[in-house]
């Protein structure tokens, strides 16, 4: 079997990280992993702490939950308060510096913090397309997943009125993320 | 009524679980003349029954009959009108069964306007159970649980079907008997939600206790009491007092919840000439 | 159509129910919305209308079992799904369909219990519901996967257990499970094994809709096809005609325990894991069990003897595997997301092995860890 790679996707309601995750996973399936995705939210549609887990290869029938992410994304304050510490030696965390102005720096972890829902709301004009930035700089990155699978997994599960910018937006983040440095 | 035992009773159902002076039989009767005058299949026919001593007829007719839990007759008809719609659904419920406990399935088995018909025997009291009160039971009434007279306010049972979207209500007595007959031919007739109330006697649980032991008594008091539909409307306020109106107290025309579904899955991608016939 | 070919996709649990049932040849569907099953009423109001199905949402979860029910006796393969206070309410009905033979499938998603509880938390307090939930005595089939591939094909087999044992079904699963999204192989309907109802070939005047078959099924024909005759939820003879015979009675609910229990060998499902050499058995199924998995595994590595056992048919409850189990092991320890429901299941046919109840109910997943601590403490 394939090493197991867990990654939390977090933020608030409405930022879009369940899609994320979902896209993510959809991906993994078209690379030929195996994977798990699950999610935590509160009982509200909108504004409630919001998070994705996702996890890419390992055995079937094994633990579908994540106590030590591999990969770490953050889009709020409040996401990184709860996941920074705990992901796992040799890790890597992305920070929406758009949101998150108070870190630590873990030893032995690869950080970016990066301006995402900025980079969303000016280059596309749409905050709401944070996810895809995120998700753009996440493979990019992580290189967990190849981009033309992530691709083909927002084909499909993006409405079609909103594809073209979707892609803009993976390309953005992959941009951001490309010519950032590990802080 | 011989002959019509002979043809729509089950062999051995007899005797029968009704008291004597019981309406409910009559009822059974006025459903059965309609169903012979309109030479209607045994085969296609289906009888639902809820919990009490009216929808124990269920057992005893020749029919495809369901006797189901109290309350909920409605919702296994519903179920049973869906899967086979070509067949002709009769839902027997009691007074207690169609308004209390099954109060809710009544609304909106009428709002859906189901392809129903919905026959109430409306005794006033819980028979099966000794004569307990219901929703039905006239203000004032003494029963086993309201010894010392209901204070509770009756419910008007076919305006709440009206209000709920039946297209078809109607009101008779067990004494008028072909009044019965003719109102079910005529809830057939009615493609939708038809409803009809049938005030009957419970001489055992209701009548004893409110000083009409007789059933003869309790019969002469429907006579005396129903007016029909048209008449009552023009009845000076002061005179309609213990009067209630029978015959068909309102009509429209809808589409039932059947001829909904198809538009809908149709406009969904349906063949529906090839209706459930498997998948893919 | 095209063909269309088995290929990989990622399905939430839910949702593989709902495709499930549908491949099973399911064309009724009556339910009320609930958390956490709502996905599946979603899924067949889309999937239904398209095929000329029905999917009617009901005015609550009484009806829906009721209409389920009505469909059931009409002909269709039908189905209903809800959660712990939905299930509650479609008690009474379950003990008719049981009752009165007719086949159905109910689905429930449990969240974490009494009452409203926590809707969107995961929960297994409904095991003993699923057993006992309706009164008197009464067979039951629950059947509880733990995975996404699992719901599909555990849906498939609880349709297909429902038709030929003329009795309701409870498909048993947790929020985890029911939510989760995997990667799911569906395999094309002529690689499915789906069960048909048995037909009456002919009109016979002696005909006896209740006389019990082979294996004490009876083969009732669908309403409205020329046999008529009277479905009740009271005591009744072969005919379907109430009755108050004390023999009658006996014959009739003796005979609903034993086409049930006297072929549980069909229906008995479970799964093990490490479990040749195990000292120390963790039981657990739906979502816990893979908990139970990982924190073997994690003690193998330390070199404790563990291994896991996992139910997947939990009633008729697989006893004779306990009982076998027991001989060898020294010590059971019952992992699930309850004050320990199964738990006194296991233990009533573990002999004197020693059962050690590892319950949770605070809405959370067990965690590998907390189940490897309590392998870690048994066996030092």
């Amino acid at each position: 079997m394939n090493e197991r790679v867990e990654i939390i996707l977090s933020g608030s309601g409405g930022q879009g990280m369940i899609l994320a995750g979902i896209i993510l996973a959809d991906a993994a399936i078209r690379e030929g992993k195996s994977v798990v995705q699950s999610q935590s939210y509160g009982p509200e549609a909108r504004g409630g702490a919001s998070r994705a887990e996702v996890i890419i290869g390992g055995e079937e029938l094994d633990y579908p939950k994540i106590s030590n992410p591999d990969i770490l994304l953050a889009m709020s304050q409040q996401a990184s308060d709860k996941f920074l510490h705990r992901v796992k030696k040799g890790g890597l965390v992305i920070l929406d510096s758009s949101y998150v102005a108070d870190f630590p720096r873990p030893d032995g972890v690869r950080l970016y913090s990066i301006p995402i829902s900025d980079t969303a709301r000016d280059g596309l004009g749409k905050e709401m397309m944070a996810n895809m930035v995120a998700l753009g700089a996440l493979i990019q990155v992580s290189g967990v997943i190849g981009r033309d699978n992530v691709q083909k997994a927002v084909e499909e599960r993006v409405p079609s009125g909103s594809l073209e910018k979707n892609i803009l937006a993976l390309e953005l983040g992959r941009k951001l993320a490309k010519n950032s440095d590990i802080l | 009524m011989p002959e019509l035992i002979m043809d729509y009773f089950r062999p051995g159902s007899l005797p029968h679980m009704w008291c004597p002076g019981c309406g409910t039989g009559i009822v059974l009767q006025s459903f059965l003349r309609t169903v012979q005058r309109m030479g209607l299949s045994r085969d296609e026919v289906v009888v639902v029954g809820g919990i009490g001593c009216s929808a124990r007829a269920v057992s005893y007719i020749d029919f495809n009959t369901v006797h189901t839990t109290h309350g909920r007759a409605l919702a296994f008809a519903t179920g049973i009108k869906l899967a086979r719609p070509d067949l002709l659904v009769f839902v027997l419920m009691g007074d207690g069964d169609a308004s209390a406990i099954g109060g809710n399935h009544l609304i909106h088995a009428a709002r859906r306007n189901m392809d129903l018909n919905v026959l109430v025997i409306n005794n006033s009291v819980y028979g099966m159970t000794g004569g307990q009160c219901s929703p039905l039971t006239p203000a004032g009434s003494k029963t086993a649980t309201s010894p010392y007279g209901s204070m509770e306010r009756q419910l008007n049972l076919t305006g709440l079907a009206e209000a709920a979207g039946a297209t078809f209500v109607a009101r008779s007595t067990a004494y008028h008997s072909r009044l019965t007959s003719d109102l079910i031919e005529q809830g057939i007739a009615n493609k939708g939600f038809s409803f009809i109330e049938v005030i009957s006697q419970c001489p055992t649980g209701f009548g004893r206790k409110n000083k009409m032991a007789d059933p003869a008594a309790m019969l002469q008091w429907q006579k005396q009491s129903a007016l029909p539909a048209e008449k009552f409307i023009d009845l000076p306020p002061g005179d309609a007092k213990g009067k209630f109106p029978i015959g068909v107290l309102y009509k429209n025309q809808a589409p039932d919840f059947m001829e909904m579904y198809l538009g809908m899955s149709s406009r969904a991608g349906c063949d529906n000439d090839n209706r459930g016939k498997g998948n893919e | 159509m095209a063909r269309v070919v088995p290929m990989a996709r990622l399905m939430q649990g839910n949702e593989a129910v709902a495709e499930a049932a549908v491949s099973a040849g399911v064309m009724f569907y009556a339910g009320y919305p609930i958390t956490p099953s709502t996905e599946i009423a979603e899924h067949m109001a889309k999937r239904l209308p398209p095929l000329g199905g029905i999917f009617i949402q009901m005015e609550d979860e009484i009806s829906s079992i009721a209409a389920v029910i009505g469909a059931s006796l009409g002909g269709m393969k039908a189905i209903t799904a809800t959660s712990g206070p939905g299930f509650s309410l479609m008690q009474e009905n379950i003990g008719y369909a049981v009752m009165a033979e007719v086949p159905c499938v109910i689905v429930n998603v449990m969240r974490l219990g009494p009452s409203t509880g926590m809707p969107t938390a995961p929960g297994q307090g409904d095991v003993m519901q699923a057993r006992w939930g309706t009164h008197g005595d009464h067979p039951v089939i629950a059947l509880c996967p733990s995975s996404v591939t699992e719901a599909h094909d555990l849906t498939v087999k609880a349709v297909n257990l429902a038709e030929k044992f003329r009795t309701p079904v409870i498909l048993l699963l947790d929020e985890v499970v029911a939510h989760l999204r995997e990667r799911i192989v569906i395999p094309s309907r002529e690689n499915m094994e789906i069960v048909e109802r048995k037909k009456i070939p002919e009109e016979n005047g002696s005909f006896l809709p209740y006389r019990p078959e082979a294996g004490g099924v009876p083969a009732i024909p669908d309403i409205g096809r020329g046999f008529r005759f009277n479905v009740t939820g009271l005591v009744h003879d072969q005919r379907g005609i109430p009755s108050n015979d004390p023999g009658v009675a006996a014959d009739l609910i003796s005979r609903l325990l034993g086409k049930v229990n006297n072929n549980a060998g069909e229906i008995y499902t479970s799964d093990g894991y490490m479990l040749e050499d195990a000292e120390i058995v963790v039981v657990a199924y739906g979502s816990v069990a893979r908990s139970a998995r990982r924190a073997v595994k994690e003690a193998r590595a330390e070199g404790i003897p563990a291994g896991m056992w996992r139910p997947v048919s939990l009633w008729p409850f697989p006893a004779g595997e306990i009982r076998e189990l027991s001989r060898r092991v020294r010590c059971i320890i019952v992992a699930e997301m309850n004050a320990g429901q199964l738990a006194g299941e296991v233990e009533r046919h573990a002999g004197g092995c020693p059962v050690v109840s590892l319950g949770k109910v605070s809405g959370e997943l067990i965690s590998p860890l907390e189940i490897f601590r309590r392998i870690k403490e048994v066996f030092s």
